[in-house]
């Protein structure tokens, strides 16, 4: 059995964990003094080791993208760390960066350190007012204690680190967007390459991070690599925050070794709410082909869920019962991508339009066979043809749906009517 | 964004602030413009800051971003417009969100958002006539373990119902002291909010919760059947060797001439985490 393994979110149940002074008694920026007598490339090499894999969705190793950076580029390097989370279903970093802003703070300055820069970047999303006062509190903290400015801790290592805000648009959590945004353009895609390992950030080098990746490297450099590869799996190293919602008894944030399963963590989460059973669900978030009880025991590791046809993201699972309609969440979801996509290519920007339009027809039951045929080829247009991963992502719930419930879709168009009740969906229902 | 909105940004006669509100937004965009390398990235949290002053994005807001960064009004005007937290009108001096994201809207976001507009009488992206408060119908706001979802002014209030959502906004119109699930001991207000979003802190970070119920959860069971983290010097039987490029498939590269996301059959979701 798979047991839980709080590291990020340990400190969580302490009424001051926020603080610089909660955050040190737990052994908080020991690690940093021990960083800063390292060799940079050490601490890399330490991270590559770990199989630290990006926890924003990707899955791209953490070392590997920072041996990525050239390492005679004459602009400065810059570190990003991408705070901008807003996948649907999406909710751990923010309750991290509530809870223990300062070791996102410590790992940025480890991490800068090690990639040998001089500024870094938090980049949080706009409408979460009471993370961005923490996250401002806890950089202010970390400069008046020596940890950020010029020569930190004596070591000759210099660091500004800027808590930038955005101003909602889920777009920018794609990272070239996000650089387009935080140097105050409209927040679209760039073409790569290049990457922005080699021309990022004002063109300079820049390594982009999740919050959670960044937040790991403390423990992982405290720790040392075997630590971390002691938890999860041979490809999926470490540890992860997993988030569940919707129809769970308990929903809420469990940190646990990936390749722990959706059965052993609903297990933990008090089950699906009494009386129900599970109908479908998402392993990361809306832009991963949702699953449904067939997909139990499929190890939520990025081999195991990308062999069972989605994608591990971030680790959203979104658990729907019985009482909902697929066709409405997908509906939902799809006014969602069309909001969204930021107008730059077109098979994002119309084939989103597209799919709001027919699955509003067909929700309503008054669609048709065709109209399913339509809504694949049409995903077929979007699919690998948009210009980042925005278009792709609104393509998953679309098709995994009709080939998971088609029978559901037919059933709209039949009847005329969508043969669901939401008020048995709510919180409140039964009540 | 794509929405078929059109922005009408209010043209005043004279797009200028009067000189005592002015020179105040100088020193700070001044501030703002410091903390980066390059000024033009000042730009979002200057529209924050004009945003704090006059409570929406109006032209002189729009003139001063530009005089200060030295680009041009249309310039400005572009960024703006593409952000759904620049309002193109005056909101409310609460403006309240409900997630309306598919999740929070199966758990009851819906309703929510049906029974609030129809109590308050004005829809999306509207303000009451009094001005005292605003509704949106707001994206999945990373909070899903409390669904169904509010805000007000981008504070949390979490596990909401239809019952408590009205409760809400009739105490917010009575004046009455409203309190967020996670957030600090007072509710400030739009412009005060929109101060903060500009990099301004306002001295309330250690006020309210660290974490809310549903944080805690796994953390709680893990208490109480004694699971931790392996500690750092046990002997660990697993000896990895860490994962390799060419293991990695996603994300593939984008590549000129090629389709995004690489040799991807399209509609399929093959050659994608493999």
């Amino acid at each position: 059995m798979t047991t839980l393994t709080p590291v990020l979110t340990k400190t969580w149940d302490q009424p001051d964990s926020f603080t610089l002074a909660g955050y040190e008694r737990e052994g908080g920026y020991r690690t940093l003094r021990r960083a800063l007598d390292m060799e940079p490339d050490d601490i890399v090499q330490t991270v590559k080791d770990s199989g630290l894999r990006g926890r924003g969705g990707a899955g791209f190793p953490t070392g590997m993208k920072w041996g990525f950076l050239p390492p005679d580029s004459p602009n400065p390097r810059y570190l990003v760390v991408n705070a901008d989370e807003s996948e649907p279903g999406t909710c751990k970093d923010i309750p991290l960066m509530m809870a223990n802003p300062h070791v996102l703070v410590e790992g940025v300055i480890i991490s800068s350190y090690a990639i040998r820069s001089n500024h870094a970047f938090i980049y949080v999303r706009g409408e979460v007012l009471h993370v961005i006062r923490r996250l401002q509190a806890a950089v202010a903290e970390a400069y008046e204690a020596g940890y950020l400015g010029k020569d930190i801790l004596g070591s000759g290592y210099d660091l500004e680190l800027v808590v930038h805000t955005g101003a909602g648009a889920y777009i920018c959590g794609e990272e070239t967007a996000l650089l387009d945004s935080l140097e105050g353009y409209r927040g679209q895609p760039r073409l790569k390459p290049p990457f922005p390992a080699v021309a990022g950030l004002y063109g300079g080098p820049t390594v982009i991070n999740n919050v959670e990746s960044i937040a790991s490297v403390p423990s992982i450099v405290e720790n040392g690599a075997d630590w971390f590869t002691s938890m999860g799996t041979e490809k999926s190293a470490g540890f992860g925050i997993f988030s569940l919602s919707g129809h769970v008894t308990r929903p809420g944030q469990y940190e646990a070794p990936l390749g722990i399963t959706l059965r052993e963590l609903l297990d933990m989460a008090g089950g699906i709410r009494a009386g129900h059973r599970l109908k479908f669900w998402t392993p990361g978030g809306s832009s991963t082909p949702i699953f449904t009880d067939e997909h139990l025991d499929v190890p939520l590791d990025f081999e195991s869920v990308g062999a069972a046809g989605s994608m591990l993201g971030t680790r959203a699972l979104q658990i729907f019962d019985e009482t909902v309609c697929v066709v409405r969440a997908v509906l939902r979801w799809s006014e969602f991508y069309a909001h969204e996509s930021c107008g730059k290519c077109t098979p994002c920007r119309e084939g989103t339009y597209w799919y709001k339009q027919m699955l509003k027809r067909l929700e309503a039951g008054q669609g048709s066979e065709e109209d399913l045929e339509t809504l694949l080829d049409l995903s077929d247009n979007i699919l690998g043809r948009s210009f980042c991963a925005l278009g792709d992502g609104a393509t998953s719930p679309v098709v995994s749906s009709i080939k998971l419930f088609r029978d559901e879709y037919v059933q709209h168009f039949e009847r005329g009517r969508c043969p669901f009740d939401p008020a048995e969906s709510t919180l409140w229902a039964g009540a | 964004m794509t929405d078929q909105q059109t922005y009408q940004i209010t043209r005043r006669t004279a797009a200028e602030y009067d000189p005592e509100v002015r020179a105040r937004l100088e020193r700070d965009a001044k501030e703002i413009i410091a903390r980066y390398p390059k000024p033009r990235s000042a730009l979002l949290p200057m529209l924050h800051l004009v945003q704090s002053v006059d409570g929406h994005i109006t032209q002189a807001g729009i003139d001063f971003c530009a005089e200060m960064l030295d680009i041009t009004s249309a310039q400005v005007t572009g960024v703006a417009t593409f952000y759904t937290q620049y309002k193109k009108a005056p909101v409310g001096e609460y403006h309240v969100g409900v997630c309306i994201n598919t999740l929070c809207a199966v758990m009851g976001g819906d309703q929510i958002w049906e029974e609030l507009s129809a109590h308050v009488g004005v829809g999306h992206d509207e303000a009451t006539e009094d001005g005292k408060v605003s509704l949106e119908r707001i994206e999945c706001n990373a909070a899903c373990d409390f669904a169904p979802v509010m805000t007000v002014n981008w504070e949390f209030f979490d596990n909401m119902t239809p019952e408590k959502a009205k409760e809400l906004v009739d105490d917010l119109r009575a004046g009455k002291q409203v309190l967020p699930s996670r957030g600090p001991g007072r509710l400030c207000t739009w412009k005060e909010a929109s101060r903060v979003l500009a990099g301004f802190p306002d001295g309330l970070a250690h006020e309210g919760v660290q974490a809310g119920p549903e944080s805690l959860r796994g953390l709680e069971l893990a208490r109480e059947r004694g699971w931790t983290a392996p500690s750092a010097d046990a002997d660990h039987e697993q000896s990895h060797e860490p994962v390799q490029a060419g293991e990695v498939s996603d994300p593939p590269p984008n590549e000129p001439g090629k389709p995004i996301g690489g040799d991807v059959k399209p509609g399929s979701q093959e050659g994608r985490n493999q």
